[in-house]
């Protein structure tokens, strides 16, 4: 019995490898497999010298990176908060964290793009003007973090409810300040470390989101790495296809790299234990 | 060793807790419904009552965790009231799984070292001082997660005592534990408290963990003292019939008074409690009850349960009334169910109380 058991957990998994590794091992195929000229790593080393690869690329992890940050700075002490402070909320804020997977990204935009329309239209006179050129800077455009952030809330707040809901936060906290731990210090010291895994989570999710998000910074008309693997898609196929190969190892990498650093000092712990 | 340079450094601080008339509501609960209570310097008090009672609210007052409505809470004469719980100077050992996850033992008690900024040399000194102190000086590198249940609340206490605080509170830190770490975790925390000589609050709802620990015993019900006294008074001469049924088992027995003295079971005793003359019904202690085989006798057995040096025997009297009481096991062999039997009461002064109808 068990034998046929895990025989057919290797038939599952098996065929779930196919259904993955097929299209890829295809792409990277077609990659390097030009007809006439055998196997070449071509492909690759334009995508180094290509017009705006390392520019967007790096536009694309700038912008992760901030979206990271703001996104767990306004919610973690917002979910602490709820935790501790009006658990009856909790229902409220789960469902405006999670309007954003409702409202499709393209509607999403639609509004954005009428409100940067309208905005400096209407408020040319007054010093918000300058605002509304500034959160579109090409070079950094403010307004994708802001977008961002509202599309990552849904992840991050599911990642960290998970997290708080694994530690008991209230008895931490105040066992935190019954030894003579101020509040913040008693969330700095005492809460966090322990949610370490929460926000590991949150921020790989934010992280791919961005990686990967195409149809708000398209049609706002910036460049991040999604959308200039579209551009060369429409001149050099071939090359597109490796870029996309491309960014599928360049996330693991960076997924990887992140838990790394996030596991490390948890298994040293464990040892030292 | 140790011990004695802390029981010097704590000794000298041991301090005065007053509660003045505190009330707390949570929406339509009233916790707390003006509580006075008085806690001497040194000593080791037990908050008691059946839960929902308030005892841990006027804990969590005293750690500044619950605010009070009106009232105020004093320690060594000092208002404390308003100050927040990080300055409180209280030290808290929670019900369970207060320990901090990610650190390991000595960086647990060595918490609120680092709080107060003592360098790191000196704190991991005096937090090694205290897991010896709680006897587990070789787990120092173990993280909770490692430990077991009594082990954690161990270094819970060591942790709660490294800031040398003025008060101690326990808040039912031995009811997630099984019953024989209960009892060995129950006595050593009696131990380091009368070794360290720490104003010490202990709340519970075990009446027994209360009575066996305690220099004193306050019985709380719906939000107000009952009655503060050390365990054997509070077990002899409980105050309202409320602190005598809560405390130790107590039966009712119906009986008749008239000038200071009680017809009961065909005996006439000396009556304590303030009570009018008339029916009333007398609390009686398990162990004072007297039961004896008796061809005539109009009272029979209905349980017996054997609890080890003694068997605890219920008897239904004649008008229904049903009474526990005690015996020694070798007294007890051919007492089985249905057995004819007679009961007495010595000859003492018993309590009486207003007659409750059922």
């Amino acid at each position: 019995m068990a034998r046929r058991l895990t025989l057919w957990r290797w038939v599952v998994l098996g065929l779930a490898a196919l259904y993955f590794l097929v299209p890829l091992a295809a792409s990277a195929i077609f990659t390097v497999d030009v007809p006439g000229q055998g196997l070449t790593f071509d492909a690759y080393t334009r995508i180094l010298s290509a017009d705006g690869f390392l520019s967007s690329l790096l536009l694309s992890l700038e912008l992760a990176v901030a979206t990271i940050a703001v996104v767990l700075l306004l919610m973690v002490p917002a979910v602490v908060a709820l935790r501790l402070g009006s658990p009856r909320l909790r229902p409220v804020v789960e469902v405006v964290c999670s309007l954003p997977l409702v409202v499709p990204p393209i509607a999403f935009v639609a509004g954005i793009a009428t409100v940067l329309k309208w905005g400096p239209e209407h408020l040319s006179r007054t010093p918000l003007f300058e605002t509304f050129v500034v959160i579109q800077n090409d070079r950094f455009p403010v307004v994708l973090v802001l977008a961002y952030v509202v599309m990552a809330l849904p992840f991050v707040y599911r990642a960290l409810d998970a997290g708080l809901r694994a530690i008991d936060v209230r008895t931490l906290v105040e066992a935190a300040r019954s030894c003579g731990a101020s509040w913040p210090k008693a969330l700095v010291r005492a809460v966090l470390p322990n949610l370490r895994g929460a926000l590991l989570n949150a921020s790989f999710l934010t992280l791919a989101l961005v990686l990967g998000e195409f149809t708000v910074s398209h049609l706002l008309g910036y460049t991040p790495f999604a959308v200039w693997i579209y551009n060369v898609g429409g001149e050099q196929a071939q090359m597109s296809v490796a870029v996309s190969v491309l960014s599928l190892l360049v996330t693991w990498a960076l997924l990887l790299a992140l838990a790394g650093a996030g596991g490390g000092r948890n298994r040293n712990a464990n040892t030292r234990g | 060793m140790t011990a004695t340079t802390l029981e010097k450094a704590v000794a000298e601080k041991a301090a005065t807790v007053e509660f003045r008339s505190l009330r707390r509501e949570f929406g339509a609960t009233v916790a707390l419904d003006g509580l006075d209570l008085t806690v001497r310097p040194g000593e080791f008090l037990a908050l008691l009552g059946p839960s929902g009672c308030g005892k841990t609210t006027a804990l969590r007052m005293l750690a500044g965790f619950e605010h009070p409505d009106s009232g105020a809470v004093l320690v060594d004469g000092e208002d404390v009231t308003h100050v927040p719980a990080h300055r409180r100077d209280a030290g808290m050992v929670f019900q369970s799984y207060s320990l901090f996850p990610h650190l390991n033992a000595v960086d647990n008690v060595a918490f609120g070292l680092r709080m107060r900024g003592v360098r790191t040399a000196e704190r991991r000194a005096r937090a090694a001082e205290l897991l010896e102190l709680v006897g587990l000086a070789d787990k120092g590198e173990r993280y909770p997660h490692q430990l077991s249940g009594g082990q954690q609340q161990r270094i819970a206490l060591a942790r709660a005592l490294a800031l040398r605080p003025r008060v101690l509170l326990l808040d039912e830190p031995l009811s997630a534990l099984d019953a024989k770490v209960r009892l060995t975790l129950r006595e050593e925390i009696r131990r380091l408290q009368q070794e360290l000589g720490i104003t010490t609050l202990f709340v519970t709802h075990d009446q027994e963990e209360a009575l066996s620990v305690a220099d004193r015993v306050a019985v709380m019900r719906a939000g107000r003292l009952e009655q503060c006294a050390e365990p054997a008074e509070l077990y002899g001469r409980p105050a309202t019939a409320f602190v005598a049924e809560f405390v130790g088992t107590m039966s009712r027995i119906p009986g008749e008074l008239k000038d200071g003295t009680v017809e009961v079971l065909g005996q006439r005793l000396p009556a304590d409690g303030e009570v009018p003359a008339g029916p009333v019904d007398v609390l009686v202690r398990p162990e004072a009850v007297q039961v004896r085989p008796d061809e005539q006798g109009t009272a029979r057995i209905v349980a017996t349960a054997f609890l080890g040096a003694v068997v605890r025997v219920t008897v239904r009297l004649a008008d229904g009334t049903e009474v526990k009481a005690d015996l020694p096991a070798h007294e007890a062999t051919g007492l089985g169910a249905g057995t004819a039997v007679g009961v007495s009461l010595p000859e003492r002064p018993v309590l009486v109380a207003e007659r409750i109808q059922k």
